[in-house]
């Protein structure tokens, strides 16, 4: 069983993560048009500099908790995502809605609640979009 | 075209925070932050949904964590907008509310629902998380979001005579 503590935490971290996403002006599509047309490094500095410190963190956590448990004692959930034709196809085609929604999933949340409701359309087309991808999932190559 | 923006929260410290969110979650929690499989989770909900193989699971006991984390999400926007003074920049154009704009803001959103679910995973679950484990195909996808972005973007500009903002 999950420890109950747990749940006020995500929804905790929720808003850490979300703040941060707001106040970097990941979310805006000035940001996000700027970078795919490569005329400023901001979002590039921020991803690359979330994945660098990512790596290491993690490093350091593997290295300093061998039984890659949680402080409740349960283990660590490490989403295994092995390749297949999807990571390239998904991929591509996740990139080119990024470019037209100016957004990735965890910013459709954050827009939404800054109020800015043309991104509920976003959301409502993501929903759609996972829709088609579970019904027609037996049939695409994974 | 004149916009006002102020200085965002500098990448020297956005990013690593971002970063520290995958160790500070997973020796908390237990989970990684991953949002795209929340889409999963909210049509797994819907009238019909146990028709289909892929939304036949229990979104309470697996899901719960992460519609709880997006919930925070929505509420961290809430909170700088309307407490910390404002993401300082437009979050949409004038051109997004015309009735062609919301339907290809709608298109993008399938597009974004379906690539992340077919990648099984988005900027946060691959770019930062998937990375973070040393996962290479997380690599791979990651490059085609942004390969995906880059050619749109041209495309955009050189086709739609598209302007960047």
């Amino acid at each position: 069983m999950t420890k109950w503590w747990k749940y006020p935490l995500w929804l905790l971290l929720g808003v850490g993560f979300g703040a941060v996403l707001t106040s970097a002006q990941v979310i805006s599509v000035v940001r996000v048009r700027r970078m795919f047309a490569f005329q400023e490094p901001h979002m590039f500095l921020v991803i690359g500099s979330a994945v660098v410190t990512g790596v290491l963190s993690l490093l350091i956590l593997k290295a300093l908790r061998k039984t890659k448990t949680d402080l409740s004692g349960q283990p660590m959930d490490f989403k295994k995502r092995p390749f297949q034709p999807g990571i390239v196809i998904g991929g591509l085609i996740f990139g080119i809605g990024w470019y037209l929604t100016a957004a990735c999933p965890g910013p459709i949340y954050a827009l939404i609640g800054t109020g800015t409701w043309t991104a509920l359309m976003i959301l409502a087309g993501a929903l759609g979009g996972t829709w088609l991808y579970g019904w027609l999932k037996p049939k695409l190559p994974h | 075209m004149e916009i006002a923006i102020t200085d965002p929260l500098p990448w020297y410290l956005a990013g690593p925070l971002l970063g520290l969110f995958v160790p500070l979650m997973l020796l908390l929690t237990g989970k990684e932050p991953g949002v795209s499989s929340s889409f999963r989770h909210a049509c797994a909900v819907l009238p019909g949904a146990k028709l289909v193989t892929y939304f036949r699971y229990d979104v309470l006991k697996d899901g719960l964590w992460q519609i709880l984390f997006v919930t925070g999400i929505l509420l961290g926007g809430t909170l700088v907008q309307f407490g910390l003074g404002g993401a300082g920049v437009p979050l949409f154009l004038p051109e997004n509310l015309t009735a062609a704009g919301l339907a290809l803001l709608f298109a993008g959103g399938v597009l974004v629902g379906f690539g992340t679910r077919y990648a099984d995973g988005c900027t946060s679950g691959h770019t930062i998380a998937g990375i973070s484990n040393l996962s290479w195909p997380s690599v791979v996808a990651s490059v085609c979001f942004i390969v995906g972005g880059t050619v749109a973007s041209l495309v955009d500009r050189l086709v739609f005579g598209g302007l960047v903002p």
